[in-house]
């Protein structure tokens, strides 16, 4: 096949894991303005959680949901343990939330050890799937299809349910919010959960393709942040696009440009910071 | 008695290498030297400007791999450090235009993003900075014909650029510059209604911040002899800042008694357990959490407030 169209696919792939990713961190980023530096490692602990319940006998994708649901229950009581005690403090909780990331990522070097381990591709999604007369790997389709599956979903939850406007409206006017009766604070658990179930599943269904690995934490925070940049904070839209942008700046950047990738991933963050510092979908803030 | 007090200190660290016994300690006392100096350039953002960096290891490791580089090249020491500072400004130049786009969070995130940038140009860009092994330069410089070969003298060394680094923000927090930064950290609208020009105020205190970033970088890179794409990861950041707020931040004393605590957990901590990012990270919660102001003013407070609860309490008149 092609190198290009591989290329692209990978690209679309890894937009696809980031859209899931960042979804979370640009919902929780827009509604507590805390950047949530333990995403990358919410991402990283699904992945070690599933490659355990896959052990235990597991299959694949009730992994992936369990492996979710565990990172959100986490989540959830780091949001009301510790972020809750700070509330206000917008400095010290991003501090916190970077070291709790330096602690999982301890904590996984310390039962998963060191060594790479490589999530099984499901059975009935391996080998390829023809389109257009081109072959493309059946498990990369899917996870672009799962990626515009939750895009519809997380989209129908903001736009078209109670709780969406509710969350809407906190990201909006948090003060006016609380105002007119909507509790905002149990808003910030909900998304925070949601946001960490996300970044633990999206960890899951990427371990076929990038396997779970020491510093797979450090690695998939700053492609959060470049999206989430580049977007716009609380914008889904702005996530979804800059995910793909991302994806295929990082992976057409590694084909051309090996030993530069990183600084072809950034340049154009660094464009977007200069032109529209609130992200292509961000709004200016009030 | 504060004169004194200054005259003690100075005579107890001039003669460390002395008393202190063993070169394994001279050694610890050399680092915590060149991290307060890294602790209290980041200060100057973190503290004073209230601009939090979580990038500021990307300035410490550019210095270090631009001295290694230069060095290697086969040129003199004083093009090295005059080369790896300037490279280091230049940087920091740049770092501060793009950081400053943002304040708060927003700054915060930038300058992760920055300091990633560097990690990964450390990391992959094998032609020059040989990727994950590495630069080893050939040995420490001799300035005026001393020798630094040895952890005494270098200790020494170390100890005379310390002060300067002092002096400098001494002189820096006194002077009116000093306090424009701090306006512009407390009251910036009303900074900017009175004339100040804020955003020029916070991009010269980013170059002051990176200046001594790069010079505690140059020293790292000349007590190791070698410098590694670990040097610029955001954990190297993130202990830089956990020694401002571990100490005080927007004090002078602070960072230095950060510096000190943070090396001394680290090496204390690696000689019983192999899990020093775990209590880095728990030093980092419980800080935060219950003593946001640093450890030292926080102790103080909460041994205050634990004396008052045992004191009889005075009436409501009182």
């Amino acid at each position: 096949m092609n190198l290009w169209v591989v290329l692209a696919v990978n690209s679309i792939t890894l937009g696809g894991l980031l859209f899931l990713l960042s979804a979370g961190f640009s919902l929780i980023f827009g509604l507590m303005k805390i950047p949530n530096l333990t995403h990358g490692s919410f991402f990283m602990l699904g992945a070690y959680l599933a490659t355990s319940l896959i052990a235990h006998g597991f299959d694949f994708w009730t992994a992936a949901i369990l492996g979710g649901l565990l990172v959100a229950a986490l989540g959830g009581i780091v949001e009301r343990l510790i972020l809750r005690r700070l509330v206000g403090a917008e400095l010290a909780q991003v501090l916190v939330t970077l070291g709790l990331s330096f602690m999982i990522a301890d904590v996984c070097l310390l039962v998963w050890t060191g060594d790479p381990i490589r999530i099984a591709t499901p059975a009935a999604l391996r080998g390829a799937t023809s389109v257009m007369g081109l072959g493309f790997p059946t498990y990369r389709l899917a996870i672009s299809l799962i990626a515009v599956v939750f895009a519809v979903l997380l989209w129908m939850l903001l736009d078209r349910t109670r709780l969406g406007a509710m969350i809407r409206a906190g990201v909006d006017d948090p003060a006016m919010a609380r105002v007119v009766g909507i509790r905002v604070s149990r808003l910030f658990t909900i998304v925070f959960c949601l946001g960490a179930w996300l970044a633990g599943f999206a960890g899951v269904i990427g371990g076929p393709i990038l396997s779970v690995y020491p510093g797979l934490d450090q690695e998939m925070l700053p492609l959060a942040l470049v999206v989430v940049i580049l977007g716009g904070s609380g914008s889904l839209v702005g996530s979804l696009v800059g995910s793909f942008v991302v994806g295929f700046l990082y992976n057409f950047g590694q084909a051309m440009f090996p030993e530069l990738a990183y600084v072809v991933l950034f340049l154009p963050m660094l464009v977007v910071l200069v032109v529209r510092p609130q992200g292509l979908f961000g709004r200016q803030a009030v | 008695m504060t004169r004194l007090a200054l005259v003690a200190a100075l005579v107890f660290l001039a003669t460390v290498p002395l008393w202190i016994g063993g070169t394994y300690y001279v050694n610890i006392a050399s680092q915590i030297l060149f991290y307060a100096i890294f602790a209290l350039g980041v200060n100057v953002l973190a503290g004073y400007a209230g601009l939090v960096s979580l990038g500021h290891a990307g300035l410490f490791g550019i210095a270090a791999y631009a001295g290694a580089r230069i060095m290697n090249d086969g040129h003199g020491q004083l093009v090295v450090a005059a080369g790896a500072l300037g490279v280091t400004l230049l940087v920091s130049a740049a770092f501060a235009v793009l950081a400053l786009r943002g304040t708060g969070l927003g700054f915060v995130m930038i300058t992760v993003a920055l300091g990633q940038i560097v990690w990964g140009v450390a990391y992959r860009w094998i032609s020059i900075t040989n990727g994950d092994n590495g630069i080893a330069i050939r040995g420490r410089p001799s300035p005026l014909g001393l020798s630094l070969t040895t952890p005494a003298s270098f200790y020494s060394a170390t100890f005379v650029v310390f002060l300067l680094a002092v002096g400098s923000m001494a002189v820096f927090v006194a002077s009116p510059f000093g306090a424009s930064v701090r306006g512009t950290r407390d009251q910036p609208l009303r900074m900017n209604a009175l004339g100040y020009h804020v955003w020029m105020i916070r991009f010269l205190a980013f170059l002051f911040s990176g200046f001594w970033s790069g010079v505690a970088g140059l020293l790292y890179l000349y007590y190791n002899q070698f410098v590694s794409p670990q040097a610029v990861a955001l954990t190297a950041s993130a202990e830089a800042l956990l020694m401002v707020i571990a100490g005080g931040t927007a004090t002078l004393l602070g960072p230095i008694a950060g510096a000190a605590l943070v090396v001394v957990v680290k090496n204390v901590a690696s000689a019983y357990i192999e899990r020093w990012n775990f209590v880095l990270g728990a030093i980092f919660v419980v800080i935060v959490v219950f003593m946001p102001e640093g450890l030292v003013p926080g102790t103080v407070r909460r041994w205050r407030r634990a004396l008052a609860a045992l004191r009889p309490r005075p009436t409501a008149a009182g």
